[in-house]
C-alpha cells in the first residue's frame, strides 16, 4: 500500500496511475450494506460506465468517489490520492472539510435532477464555482462561462433562469457548470434518466463530444447505446457488488454471468 | 435544436375561422342580494360613528402635532431596531438549531421554548425589575452602572421586544434553511464550495423566499406591538396619543388618531414587502407578476382598443 503511494509521488506522468481506483470499497447506511467490496480501476481518458438494476449501489459507489457519500472500509483513489483521508504511517485522518472541497473542485459532477441553482441564469449558474471558489474575475468567468455555453449548445440561452429551460436545455447547462471548473474527472449520475425521450439525444451528444475530447468519465447510465458506442469500459453492478467487467461490446453482446444475461435481456 | 422552446408566452386570441360562442351569462341573483346586505351594514355602522358622541375634528387638529410626530418617529426606531435584534438573533438560533453540536442545539431549542411561551408585555416587566436580581451592571473596564440606570426605557423596550422576536425569526429562519432541496447543497459542494459559501451563495437566497413573507407579517407584527411598551414607560405613538387625550379631553378621538397612523405606516410596509417578495421569486416562477405600475400602464394602453377584437 505506502509503496504505491510513493510510486505514485514520484512519477507524476498522469498516464501510469489510474484516476479512480477502489480496493474493497464497502458503504452502510445504517444496518443496509450497499456497496459489499467493490475493487475496479478507471484509466486516464478512459469513458467508464456503471450499469445494474436501480439499488445495486452504482449511484452511491459514484457519489463515493467525491466523498459526498463516506466509505466504511477499503480505499478509494482518485488520481493516486486517498479520497476523504490522509494517511500518514498506518494512521488515516479525516481531512477537514476546507481539504475536502479543494480536492472536488477537479472532480465535476452531474446529477440525475440537474441540480441547478435556480435563483441564477444560466451563465450565472456556469460561472459561480469560478467566481467565488477559484477567484477567477467576473468578467473571466463570464468570458468562459459563454464559451462552454456554446460548446452544449446553448450561448443563446445564457440570460434564462433554469425554470425558462426544458429538462434537456437544464442538464447541458449542468454539465457546462460542472467543466468551468476544469476538472480532470468528470461523474454522470444517470444524467439522462429525468429527460423526455426526445431530449436524451442532445445530452448524449454533449458528452459524445466531451469523450471525444479525451476527459476522463465515470457514467452511470442505463444508456446501453451510448455505453456500447462511447464507453472504453463497463461494469456490471448487482447488490453491491461488481459481476462482470470488460469491454462494453463484448459485456453487453456477450454477457458471461448469468445475473447479466437476465438483466441485458429486460433492458436491451 | 429539438428542445423545447418553454418562454414563448400564450396567447388568448381564438383559432382563426372558429366562431366565437356568444351565450347568455348565468344570473347570480345570491350575489346581488347578498352585496346589498352588506352594504346596508356597513352604512348603518359609518352611521353609527358619524351619529356618536365623537367630536372628529379633533383628530386632523393634532394629526401632525409635533408629539404625534416625535410619536411615530419613536415607534418606526423601536420597531426597526427590535426587528434587527430579532433577525441577527434569529439567525443565529435557526444555524445553532441546525448545527450538528447537541449543546447548541438544545441551548437553541431552550431559548425558543422561553421566549415563545411567554407573553412579551410579562417578558417586558422583567427586564425593566431585574433590578432585583442585579443590583449593578459590571462590564469592568468598559462600564460599571446600577441596574436601573442602565436599564433605561429604551433599552428594556428593545430588549423585551427584539429578544422575543429572534425566537420566532429563528423558527422562521429554519423552515426557510430547511425548504431548500438537499440536491442543491450536494452540488454547491461537488464544485468544491465551502460550507460557508454554500450557505451564503445557494442555501440563504433560495431560503428567502419562504423566509420573506412572514418576516413581513412579523414587521408588521412587530409596529403593533410597540404600542405594549408603554407600560415600561418607553413614550412612542400610543403613549403621546393617551397623553394628549387625557390632557385636552378627547381621549377616544386620540385613539383613532392613533388607529390611523398605525394604518398608514403597516400599509407602507405592505409595499414594501410586495416588491421584496417580488425580488426573491425571480427564477422560481417562469414568469414574474407585474407590479400594480406595470398593471395600470397595461391598462391604459388598452383602453382605448377593445380586446380582441370582438366587441
Amino acid at each position: 500500500m505506502t509503496d504505491k503511494l510513493n510510486k505514485t509521488q514520484d512519477t507524476p506522468t498522469a498516464g501510469t496511475v489510474p484516476m479512480v481506483k477502489a480496493e474493497g470499497v464497502h458503504k452502510s447506511f445504517g444496518h443496509v450494506e450497499v456497496l459489499k467490496g467493490i475493487d475496479l480501476e478507471v484509466k486516464p481518458g478512459e469513458v467508464f460506465c456503471l450499469i445494474g438494476p436501480s439499488g445495486s449501489g452504482k449511484s452511491t459507489f459514484l457519489r463515493c468517489i467525491n466523498h459526498l457519500e463516506k466509505i466504511n472500509a477499503g480505499r478509494l483513489y482518485v488520481d493516486g490520492e486517498l479520497v476523504g483521508y490522509r494517511q500518514q504511517g498506518e494512521k488515516l485522518y479525516e481531512l477537514r472539510d476546507r481539504e475536502v472541497a479543494m480536492k472536488r473542485r477537479d472532480i465535476g459532477m452531474v446529477f440525475q435532477r440537474f441540480n441547478l441553482f435556480p435563483h441564477m441564469t444560466a451563465v450565472e449558474n456556469v460561472m459561480e464555482a469560478p467566481v467565488q471558489v477559484k477567484g477567477v474575475s467576473r468578467a473571466q468567468a463570464r468570458e468562459r462561462a459563454m464559451q462552454l455555453l456554446e460548446r452544449v449548445g446553448l450561448d443563446d440561452r445564457a440570460g434564462h433562469y433554469p425554470s425558462q429551460l426544458s429538462g434537456g436545455q437544464q442538464q447541458r447547462v449542468a454539465i457546462a457548470r460542472a467543466l468551468a471548473m476544469e476538472p480532470k474527472l468528470m461523474l454522470f449520475d444517470e444524467p439522462t434518466s429525468a429527460l423526455d425521450p426526445e431530449l436524451v439525444g442532445d445530452v448524449l451528444d454533449v458528452m459524445r463530444d466531451l469523450a471525444e475530447s479525451g476527459m476522463t468519465m465515470v457514467v452511470v447510465t442505463h444508456e446501453m447505446g451510448f455505453a456500447r458506442e462511447v464507453g472504453d469500459s463497463l461494469v456490471f453492478m448487482d447488490d453491491g457488488v461488481v459481476v462482470e467487467s470488460g469491454h462494453p461490446r463484448d459485456v453487453l453482446t456477450n454477457p458471461q454471468h448469468e445475473r447479466t444475461q437476465s438483466f441485458l435481456s429486460k433492458v436491451l | 435544436m429539438t428542445d423545447i422552446d418553454k418562454t414563448a408566452e400564450p396567447t388568448d386570441t381564438p383559432p382563426a375561422g372558429a366562431e366565437a360562442i356568444k351565450a347568455i351569462p348565468v344570473r347570480h341573483y345570491g350575489r346581488y342580494v347578498s352585496a346589498v346586505i352588506a352594504i346596508a351594514l356597513l352604512v348603518a355602522i359609518i352611521y353609527a360613528f358619524a351619529q356618536g358622541q365623537i367630536n372628529w375634528h379633533a383628530v386632523p387638529d393634532y394629526f401632525f402635532d409635533d408629539r404625534i410626530v416625535t410619536g411615530v418617529s419613536k415607534t418606526l426606531l423601536l420597531t426597526v431596531l427590535s426587528m434587527l435584534i430579532g433577525i441577527v438573533g434569529g439567525i443565529v438560533l435557526a444555524v445553532m438549531r441546525l448545527s450538528k453540536n447537541p449543546v447548541t442545539s438544545a441551548i437553541a431549542w431552550f431559548y425558543i421554548w422561553f421566549f415563545r411561551g411567554t407573553p412579551v408585555l410579562v417578558q417586558l416587566f422583567l427586564w425593566f425589575n431585574l433590578g432585583l436580581v442585579f443590583r449593578y451592571i459590571n462590564l469592568m473596564p468598559l462600564y460599571k452602572d446600577e441596574w436601573s440606570n442602565f436599564m433605561t426605557p429604551l433599552l428594556t423596550a428593545l430588549l423585551g421586544l427584539g429578544l422575543n422576536e429572534a425566537a420566532y425569526m429563528a423558527e422562521i429562519c429554519r423552515a426557510g434553511l430547511l425548504a431548500v432541496d438537499e440536491g442543491q447543497t450536494e452540488a454547491a459542494h461537488a464544485l468544491g464550495m465551502s460550507h460557508a459559501k454554500t450557505l451564503r451563495r445557494v442555501v440563504i437566497p433560495q431560503a428567502m423566499r419562504v423566509i420573506v413573507p412572514p418576516t413581513g407579517n412579523e414587521v408588521i407584527n412587530m409596529l403593533k406591538t410597540t404600542s405594549l411598551v408603554a407600560a415600561v414607560q418607553y413614550p412612542e405613538l400610543f403613549r403621546y396619543a393617551q397623553d394628549i387625550g387625557q390632557n385636552s379631553g378627547a381621549p377616544v378621538e386620540m385613539y383613532f388618531l392613533a388607529a390611523a397612523w398605525y394604518l398608514i405606516m403597516t400599509s407602507v410596509l405592505s409595499v414594501g414587502q410586495y416588491y421584496l417578495e417580488r425580488y426573491y421569486a425571480r427564477g422560481s416562477s417562469r414568469q414574474l407578476p407585474p407590479t400594480p405600475w406595470q398593471k395600470v400602464k397595461t391598462n391604459m394602453l388598452s383602453l382605448g382598443r377593445p380586446k380582441g377584437g370582438m366587441a
